[in-house]
């Protein structure tokens, strides 16, 4: 993992980051954010750079912030996804993975549903691999975007209390914003139904809510993920019906909170079940916000791994906005 | 044949107490004469065996060798022969191939594949239920008629109590052990590793501790109804060895075993999404690893098995969750067992003898396990400090996945000897020893 710049060959989970390089990618993003507020939203720095998107999973919003945030560093790119690719044939990873490098790419972004696929690959090509989110392990450029946002609210995260809803038990994003944020020395807790819950999450210095009440009134922040619908029928829980009524974030528990609640989730939201629509489009949520710093981290995280240096993200990007300087 | 006259070990026999210095001649396939000096008979052939230890031969009770089904991966002559250079005479072959060994016709083909062979002997060990379908109980009698020396339906476990208590009672005429694999099938549905911190962090679905557990206190209590003899195959956590221990405390017939992975690795191993690090049980923590090891020296867990499992590189080379479970086990079990129980472990070497070679012998009643005089000519020779490192290219197994590769081991098989012919030599014996 020493190929490439300050990050290694490969971006596979905020696990195996440190928390400066986890600042170093936050930092580099931020010059990044304004190219996508011009007309032009297009810097050369990776160009002639060949990227493929490998999607093994469905996905509309990662994949598509990817692809922006390739395009517009005018790197050339290739969307594979699996319906119609020589997968649905029956290839293995490894076989599919030896045919791109074959054809001489630089970076692979992977999205695949078992967990360790984005480490396997990386594993067995010279590539870049950035994993984009690998069955319920990581999701590490998910963790960078939501950690981006809170920063941009909250400046430095240190002793932040940062509280994670819902079904902790399959989701990267969760494992991702817990190395992510508790790495940047914030306070992590997480809520949600202990059905959904890890039996040792404990363990990874989280604090546990039982009931999202007693979250709201700790967290300064709350990011609420998605509940999958198919953890019903796998009988996790009973119903959305119950899992609104218990675990919901609806703006009648939010007032009753000491302060002001900032909030965030990956998406795509479920309304009315996860997150009732007035905190949702409230004025205390960020989730587009999200969306946009998504864009500007995934650029950050393409120009790192592909060597470029941190002090020349602002030269990279060609303009004369703000330099690193001046932000801190 | 030759008469063979083994000088100069170290004689462990704990069967009879042994464990001194001596000569062992072996001529027509049986144990002549055990003393302290021995002239050998005109012809014999003389193998030099100071420095090493000369035992009963091991016995593996439990290995997968494939065949018939999968003979791509192993089969019962590639296995047989990679038993007899792990040291092992004798092997028990699962039942779990394809098709099902579980008709005498099955049982029969692999006592012949086994004679064929020619290296350690192989011993089948039959279906509980047809088809390992969990439902209708296989034909113990004729099984054991063709050579069967126990049943099983391990790789699935008996999930139904009444068909468990059927199996403990048929069981009983025949005198042989029921082998479970103590798995609560929906608690471990899907699971790819130990359920704890490491399977929260790697997104991989967990098996609880309980899922084994839940299993072995059913069986212990089954064996308890019934009378007759369970044996729990691979123990793996700390409160299976409590519940044993709960049960051996009042007189019920169940008899335990333990695989050396279980004894020397934990859940950390899969932390690189290792699948040669990938079983069932899975590996557990580092607690359970201690208290299998007190087992095993107290006689909690009478034996020491190989649940031996080969896979071809391609299963193995793939996605965690799918790759299938098992590691190869017959040629790295001695070693693995010295370096951790008896270098590190405080473990002895006749207590390893006892655990490797009577203790399977006694309690599933097959000939070997002793070096008394007049017994069947089994006997491994190994060298106790002999340091090498794994190489699974040199395997004689057709499976190289195993955790252990490169790893450097201590204790090795120098001359395995079955019906009084060497089926595996070192190839220089003894060179590779460094005092």
């Amino acid at each position: 993992m020493t190929v490439g710049g300050a990050l290694g060959k490969d971006l596979l989970g905020l696990e195996s980051l440190s928390a400066d390089q986890i600042r170093l990618i936050l930092d580099t993003a931020e010059p990044f954010k304004e190219i996508s507020e011009r007309a032009i939203k297009k810097v050369p720095a990776l160009r002639g750079s060949t990227i493929v998107n490998l999607f093994f999973e469905n996905s509309t919003r990662t994949r598509i912030s990817f692809e922006f945030a390739q395009k517009r560093l005018s790197a050339d790119t290739v969307n594979v996804s699996t319906a119609g690719s020589s997968v649905s044939k029956g290839e293995t990873l490894v076989d599919t993975a030896r045919n791109l490098e074959a054809m001489r790419i630089d970076m692979v972004v992977i999205r695949h549903s078992a967990s360790g696929a984005a480490q396997f690959l990386a594993e067995r090509i010279e590539s870049n691999v950035i994993n984009a989110g690998d069955g319920t392990h990581e999701h590490p450029t998910q963790g960078l975007l939501d950690i981006l946002t809170l920063r941009d609210r909250f400046g430095d995260l240190k002793g932040r209390r940062i509280c994670i809803c819902g079904d902790i038990l399959h989701s990267r994003v969760a494992r991702s914003n817990i190395w992510g944020l508790t790495k940047l020395g914030a306070e992590v807790a997480v809520c949600g139904p202990r059905s959904l819950l890890p039996n040792a999450i404990d363990e990874m210095g989280v604090r546990i809510f039982d009931r999202v009440e007693e979250a709201i009134q700790w967290a300064e922040a709350l990011n609420v993920l998605r509940l999958q619908f198919e953890r019903m029928t796998a009988g996790y829980i009973p119903s959305a019906r119950e899992y609104n009524r218990v675990f919901g974030i609806t703006r009648e528990r939010l007032e009753r909170a000491p302060r002001d609640v900032l909030i965030l989730h990956p998406g795509p939201m479920n309304r009315g079940v996860e997150i009732d629509s007035d905190v949702a489009d409230g004025p205390h949520s960020v989730i587009l916000h999200q969306v946009t710093n998504g864009v500007a981290v995934r650029m950050a995280v393409l120009y790192l791994l592909a060597g470029g240096k941190p002090e020349l993200a602002e030269a990279a990007k060609g303009g004369s906005g703000r330099g690193r300087e001046e932000r801190e | 044949m030759r008469p063979l006259l083994l000088r100069g070990g170290k004689l462990v026999d704990p069967s009879q107490n042994l464990n001194r210095i001596g000569d062992l001649l072996l001529s027509d396939g049986v144990i002549e004469h055990v003393g302290g000096s021995i002239a050998g008979p005109e012809g014999a052939e003389v193998v030099d065996c100071r420095g090493l230890i000369v035992s009963p031969g091991f016995i593996d009770v439990h290995c997968h060798l494939r065949e018939p089904g999968r003979e791509d991966v192993e089969t019962v002559a590639t296995g047989a022969r990679a038993a007899a250079a792990g040291g092992f005479t004798a092997v028990c072959a699962m039942p779990n191939t394809e098709p099902v060994t579980d008709n005498q016709a099955a049982v029969g083909f692999i006592v012949r594949q086994a004679q064929r062979a020619r290296a350690a002997r192989v011993y089948p060990i039959g279906a509980i239920s047809v088809g390992q379908q969990g439902k209708v109980l296989a034909e113990f009698g004729e099984m054991v008629g063709a050579g069967a020396v126990a049943v099983s339906d391990d790789g699935k476990p008996v999930a139904s109590a009444q068909l468990m208590r059927t199996a403990l009672e048929y069981a009983r005429t025949f005198r042989i052990p029921v082998i479970d694999h103590c798995e609560e099938p929906t608690l471990a549905a899907a699971g790819a590793m130990n359920e704890g911190i490491v399977s929260a962090q790697l997104g991989l679905k967990g098996i609880p501790a309980e899922a084994e557990e839940i299993m072995v206190i059913r069986d212990i209590l089954l064996a308890r109804l019934t009378g007759g003899h369970v044996h729990l195959a691979h123990m793996s956590t700390r409160g299976s060895v409590e519940l044993i221990r709960w049960g051996k405390e009042r007189g019920i017939n169940v008899t335990a075993e333990v695989c050396p992975h279980h004894l020397s690795l934990t859940e950390e191993s899969v932390r690189d999404y290792d699948t040669n690090a990938k079983m069932n049980p899975p590996l557990r923590t580092a607690a359970d690893v201690e208290a299998l090891r007190e087992a095993v020296k107290d006689g909690t867990i009478d034996l020491i098995a190989t649940d031996h499992a080969p896979h071809h590189y391609d299963e193995k080379e793939r996605e965690f969750a799918d790759a299938p479970n098992g590691i190869v086990g017959l040629e790295t079990a001695l070693a693995v067992v010295v370096t951790n129980l008896v270098e590190k472990g405080g473990l002895t070497f006749p207590d390893l003898v006892e655990r490797m070679a009577c203790a399977p012998a006694r309690l599933f009643n097959l000939p070997g396990g002793s070096l008394a005089e007049g017994g069947v000519a089994d006997v491994t020779v190994f060298d106790p400090v002999a340091k090498w490192r794994v190489d699974p290219s040199t395997f004689l197994s057709k499976g190289r996945n195993t955790p252990y590769a490169g790893m450097a081991l201590t204790g090795r098989a120098a001359c395995t000897i079955v019906d009084g012919l060497v089926v595996y030599r070192a190839e220089v014996p003894g060179t590779e020893r460094e005092r």
